[in-house]
């Protein structure tokens, strides 16, 4: 980036001979949007550029962008890449590209519905049967389901490329359940608002009507035309590569995320499991792949549908965007048939070029296959077991080549030889230099009773190697933002005036039974980890002092030690007997494991790992201030060993507690729907209850020498940031019961058990009834109970001291039985309101004989 | 010959399940030879959903779900079915299996539906040792039929029939290296070898009324559920071979349906929401009537 005009970046840069560059144009000359586009980003300077280039990552990492890469284990949640220098379409290939598009789209949706229809494509010899038949992809149970819409394919989106004379080539299909068009509206928004200027002179199209248009397609798919359509997006889980896009559409679009043991089947409709009962789902938008949907009808070992799925289908109560069985158009095979298709159905040529294909399955294209082998491209028609799909011909061994062919004179009509197309290379912004990338750019279109939309911007792929053809998502290619340079159509208001229903964000709906045990068991594991880090980060800064030699401090150091194994539940700990006294001598050793060691339980990184797991199962929920909160706890936790300094660990627990607390607050404030908050709060509540009752157990109950305990109850009050509270009301040194007193009975103090217990009464008595009427329920029952036994105890039994024992034994069965109490409403609530079913499991089929 | 067919199928949980979803293939459905006179099927406790309709070969499928609790499941079927198919007197094309192999390959719609059964399933994938077997009996310039006949001949003489070596599945390749297996198995390995000579063949699923030896009244439901392959003879259409006992099925084999595979034809498979294990048990009774 040193140079000043945009005429010598590319000459400085692109110093490889190309035929053809997609900024130049056939001449050297840079193309007019190109030639704005460098001189804006001339005109920004490379300090600025690079400034707003870390801008980008850090807002997408904040926003939590991620892409998963499957077998690579530090893979899960790898951030987005995003190049600053986006793809720019012309109008004029713009204008072809989207109406090529457009007439694909309805040629395959066509396709779709004669597959699995009347099969006229095969009967009259259009299309050759066993490349649908021998496909993966061919669902016989989905065959004569009776087609709802005239567009059963609503979805559809196409990988495009430009070879170097400038055509544009049509590469994949993607009919499953495309992917893409978050990550393009994420990448939209990220260059917009951080890189304004680089839109200066250019009409870039916007996107955002075409989620409008998705949205009303999908609203139009209902199998009932009614007033509180409900949809669902299905996805596999939180691991699945494209999560972070499903979670995302789905808070855009305003439909609720759910994945296959959220729904059930009954009745021939499928239903939603709410923590207010069962609510029918009208519309499934699917990115789950097929074969995945229905563990009675497809594949029987899947933990990722819902069993009866197809029945439901097939009664007609539900419309799933894209339809079970449209994996059989992802299908190269079909390429070299497109052309008779759009005759047979159209009567029109495709707009589009295929690239060049031959399918095996002819012995002629066989045979030209067999002599070209090196030069092609050899793709399966459908995935193999190795789920690898293209082969470079060129990349192969003589002895490769020979067994690839094989492999294909074997079984021919699985096999498909492409044309290498020599893709034309894109500027790119690499380490402050602008060095040259083949893109292949991911097109979206949506399809409705209107026909097909085509969203004007798309999502672009980069490839640096030299050469390299196969780019993909999975093998951690960088992206860029596609731009259409083109006015905005008169005629946009017509989708907003077709809107079957307009999206309303005050619609009263229930949380998912599995997003409310989500957001519980967040709220538990925050104030677990909170109340770790806080108790340990005391005993730790007292124990660690230099110069301490007074028997009662040590003494009460080691009541302390005890009660943090006991407070953690890391058995032995400091109760081990064969090891006490080492352990005691050097309590650093056991107390980095209770505080970094993930492999041990009850260890705060053990619980840390599982909040984010809470968290990032429900990632729809969080504010991107929130995530911000997350990344750094995330980032600070990642960072530590085992070798860490106890100085280093407290600084780390400092900023853990810090953040932690900043989380809890965010959330308060800003958590969107009520009953999630509601639901967090209860577990946090009922969290810190129990922590508590547990560290007054281990803190007040024995009586030990009066500097001793003088010693414990400062760790207990200071622990539970109560200390200042204590001075400021009680002004006088720490006494048994006034310590006691204000940390069990002040409702005024909102670390003390009353307040959780007022707070965790009002939040279960908001729970959804199950059962009509006035009489309470299990858990409003239980909390009541804890209450009225905390409320009625009297003074004596905080003070009633056995004498042998040195015990304050009625304390103690007091803390014991709300203890009890209150870890019995963990399994009445998740009885009552998050499982709905045990898991599913599959009948043996009958032997035969 | 009239049969009635009784099929009754218990299932047993150890804990009650609160949801369940089936699928059954156990009404017979028509064939050239055979006409399913009546078909009644008794399901306890009673479901609340039931769906009937043809799969994609036009066989005869019912889903049912019960969505109330329930520790057991039974499922009574009982068919009467006519069948008029003759064993003597038949005569089949003689072609050879090569050129039938060659026929296949011409370009019309009737060989259009008959890919989907010269290609590989999960269940009948072929390799070299397979074909080498299926090479013994489809021996150049032979009969069709012959060779098809030779093939069960095979599998019946060298392979012993062993239940509860394998289960359903065990593939055909083990099958192959144990000599062992059951009517499925053998069904599965002789469509594997009959495919692999790139020729089509179906998985049947159906009943064999066995008959008591001399002198022996008849057990009632000691009958099982039976299977063996179909093989597509130009001329004549399907024709059936039963590899497990070394006949070419005529009047006591009663067809169910039939597919690519054994997945294709499941006699009864579901889906339960419960935590607990489960037991079955099947009773097959076929009868003259």
């Amino acid at each position: 980036m040193t140079a000043n005009t945009p005429g010598s970046i590319i000459k400085n840069n692109f110093t490889t001979d190309y035929s053809y560059r997609e900024s130049m144009g056939t001449d050297v000359d840079l193309l007019p949007d190109w030639e704005t586009f460098f001189s804006s980003l001339t005109q920004l300077g490379p300090e600025e550029t690079e400034d707003r280039r870390q801008n980008i990552y850090r807002m997408l990492r904040e926003n939590g962008v991620t892409y998963n890469i499957y077998g690579d284990p530090s893979g899960l949640n790898r951030p987005w890449n995003l190049d600053i220098i986006p793809y720019l379409l012309s109008q004029r290939d713009w204008k072809k590209t989207e109406s090529g598009l457009a007439q694909r789209a309805e040629l395959l949706n066509l396709v779709l519905q004669d597959i699995y229809g009347e099969q006229k494509l095969i009967k009259n010899g259009v299309l050759p049967a066993e490349l649908i038949y021998n496909h993966s992809g061919f669902l016989r149970q989905c065959a004569g389901i009776r087609q709802l819409h005239t567009r059963s394919l609503v979805l559809y989106a196409a990988d495009i490329a430009r070879s170097t004379d400038g055509k544009l080539w049509v590469l994949n299909d993607r009919t499953q359940a495309p992917s893409g068009s978050g990550y393009a509206l994420e990448n939209r928004l990220a260059m917009a608002r951080i890189l304004p200027e680089l839109f200066n002179g250019l009409q870039v199209r916007h996107l955002s009507s075409f989620f409008d248009t998705m949205r009303n397609a999908l609203y139009e798919t209902a199998p009932f035309q009614k007033q509180d359509t409900r949809i669902v997006v299905l996805t596999p889980g939180s691991s699945n590569e494209t999560y972070f896009e499903h979670s995302y559409l789905s808070s855009y679009l305003g439909f609720t995320l759910v994945q296959g043991n959220d729904l059930m089947v009954k009745d021939n409709h499928v239903w939603l499991k709410t923590i207010g009962g069962l609510e029918k789902v009208d519309v499934i938008l699917r990115r789950v792949d097929d074969v995945f949907c229905d563990p009675l009808e497809l594949r029987e070992d899947s933990q990722l549908g819902i069993p009866g799925l197809l029945q439901a289908v097939r009664s007609g109560n539900v419309s799933i965007a894209n339809p079970l069985g449209s994996g059989i158009l992802e299908n190269p095979g079909l390429m070299p048939f497109l052309h008779s298709v759009a005759r047979y159905f159209l009567n029109e040529d495709l707009i589009l070029s295929n690239i060049a294909s031959w399918w095996c399955g002819q012995k002629k294209e066989m045979d030209y296959v067999l002599d070209n082998i090196s030069s092609l491209v050899i793709k399966r028609i459908c995935k193999g077991s190795d789920n690898r799909n293209s082969i470079d011909g060129a990349s192969l061994s003589s002895a490769e080549i020979d067994s690839l062919k094989q492999k294909i004179k074997s079984q021919p009509y699985l096999y498909v030889g492409q044309e290498k197309v020599n893709i034309t290379h894109t500027p790119a912004l690499v380490n402050g230099n602008i060095e040259s990338g083949t893109s292949l750019f991911r097109s979206f279109l949506v399809g409705s009773d209107h026909g097909y939309t085509a969203m004007p911007g798309g999502l672009t792929r980069t490839a640096q190697r030299e050469n390299t053809f196969i780019v993909s998502n999975q093998m951690g290619s960088v992206s860029k933002d596609t731009w259409v340079i083109a006015p905005e159509p008169e005629n946009i208001d017509s989708f907003k005036a077709t809107k079957v229903e307009p999206f309303t964000e005050t619609e009263k709906r229930y949380i998912t039974s599995r997003t409310a045990e989500n957001l519980f068991w967040v709220g538990r594991y925050a104030e677990r980890v909170l109340g770790n880090a806080r108790f340990i980060r005391n005993v730790l800064q007292s124990s660690m002092e230099g110069n301490r030699h007074h028997q009662n401090e040590l003494e009460a150091e080691r009541y302390l030690l005890e009660a943090i194994t006991h407070y953690t539940s890391t058995y032995p700990g400091f109760l081990d007997e064969e090891d006490a006294e080492k352990k005691f001598s050097h309590p650093w050793d056991e107390l980095k494991h209770v505080l970094f060691d993930a492999s041990r339980a009850g260890s705060l990184l053990f619980n840390f790992n599982l909040f984010c797991r809470g968290v990032y199962s429900e990632r729809d929920h969080w504010s991107t201030d929130t995530w911000r909160l997350i990344w750094n706890m995330e980032k600070e936790m990642s960072g530590v060993s085992l070798t860490i300094s106890h100085i280093r660990a407290l600084s780390v627990l400092d900023s853990l507690i810090t953040s932690m607390v900043a989380f809890i607050g965010l959330n308060g404030e800003s958590i969107s729907r009520e009953q999630g908050w509601v639901m967090m709060d209860t577990g946090r509540k009922l969290e810190r209850s129990l922590l508590l009752i547990n560290m007054l157990q281990n803190t007040m109950v024995g009586k030990h020498d009066a500097s001793v305990d003088y010693n414990l109850y400062e760790a207990l009050l200071k622990s539970n940031e109560a200390l200042v509270n204590y001075r400021y009301k009680f002004k006088r040194p720490l006494e048994h019961y006034l310590a006691l007193e204000l940390m069990l009975l002040d409702n005024n103090n909102p670390r003390s058990l009353i307040y959780q217990l007022e707070r965790l009464k009002t939040y279960l008595g908001k729970l959804p009834k199950i059962q009509q009427g006035y009489t309470l329920q299990e858990h409003e029952k239980i909390i009541l109970e804890a209450h009225s036994r905390l409320m009625l105890a009297g003074r004596e039994t905080f003070t009633r001291l056995n004498k042998k024992t040195n015990q304050y034994v009625k304390l103690n069965s007091l803390l014991s039985d709300i203890y009890g109490l209150l870890s019995e409403i963990t399994g009445v609530i998740s009885k009552t309101y998050f499982k709905h079913a045990p898991g599913q499991k599959q009948l043996f089929t009958i032997e035969s004989f | 010959m009239q049969y009635k067919v009784t099929h009754t199928t218990v299932y047993e949980y150890e804990e009650a399940a609160s949801l369940c979803h089936n699928l059954a293939m156990l009404k017979p459905r028509h064939t050239p030879t055979q006409i399913c006179k009546t078909v009644n099927v008794l399901i306890s406790p009673e479901p609340d959903v039931v769906n009937e309709y043809e799969d994609f070969f036009g066989n005869r499928v019912f889903y049912f779900a019960i969505q109330q609790e329930h520790k057991q499941l039974n499922v009574t079927v009982t068919s009467v079915v006519e069948n008029t198919a003759t064993s003597s007197g038949i005569s089949y094309p003689d072609i050879g299996w090569e050129e039938a192999v060659q026929q296949l390959k011409e370009p019309n719609p009737v060989n259009a539906d008959l890919k989907q059964f010269v290609s590989d399933t999960h269940m009948t994938v072929t390799d070299s040792q397979t074909k080498q077997f299926a090479s013994q009996s489809f021996k150049p310039g032979k009969g069709l039929v012959a060779a098809c006949k030779d093939l069960a001949e095979k599998i019946c003489k060298e392979f012993s029939y062993s239940p509860g070596f394998s289960t359903i599945a065990t593939p055909v390749k083990i099958i192959m290296q144990k000599k062992k297996g059951v009517c499925q198995d053998f069904a599965h390995l002789a469509i594997a070898c009959v495919r692999s000579m790139g020729l089509a063949a179906r998985y049947v699923s159906g009943y064999l009324e066995t008959l008591p030896p001399e002198g022996e009244t008849k057990l009632v439901g000691a009958d099982a559920s039976h299977a063996w392959f179909s093989v597509f003879v130009p001329g004549a259409g399907w024709v059936d071979f039963d590899p497990t006992n070394n006949l070419m099925p005529s009047s006591q084999h009663i067809t169910i349906g039939w597919g690519r595979d054994y997945a294709d034809v499941t006699p009864l498979k579901g889906v339960i929401l419960s935590g607990g294990n489960h037991k079955l048990s099947v009773a097959v009774d076929v009868q003259r009537v």
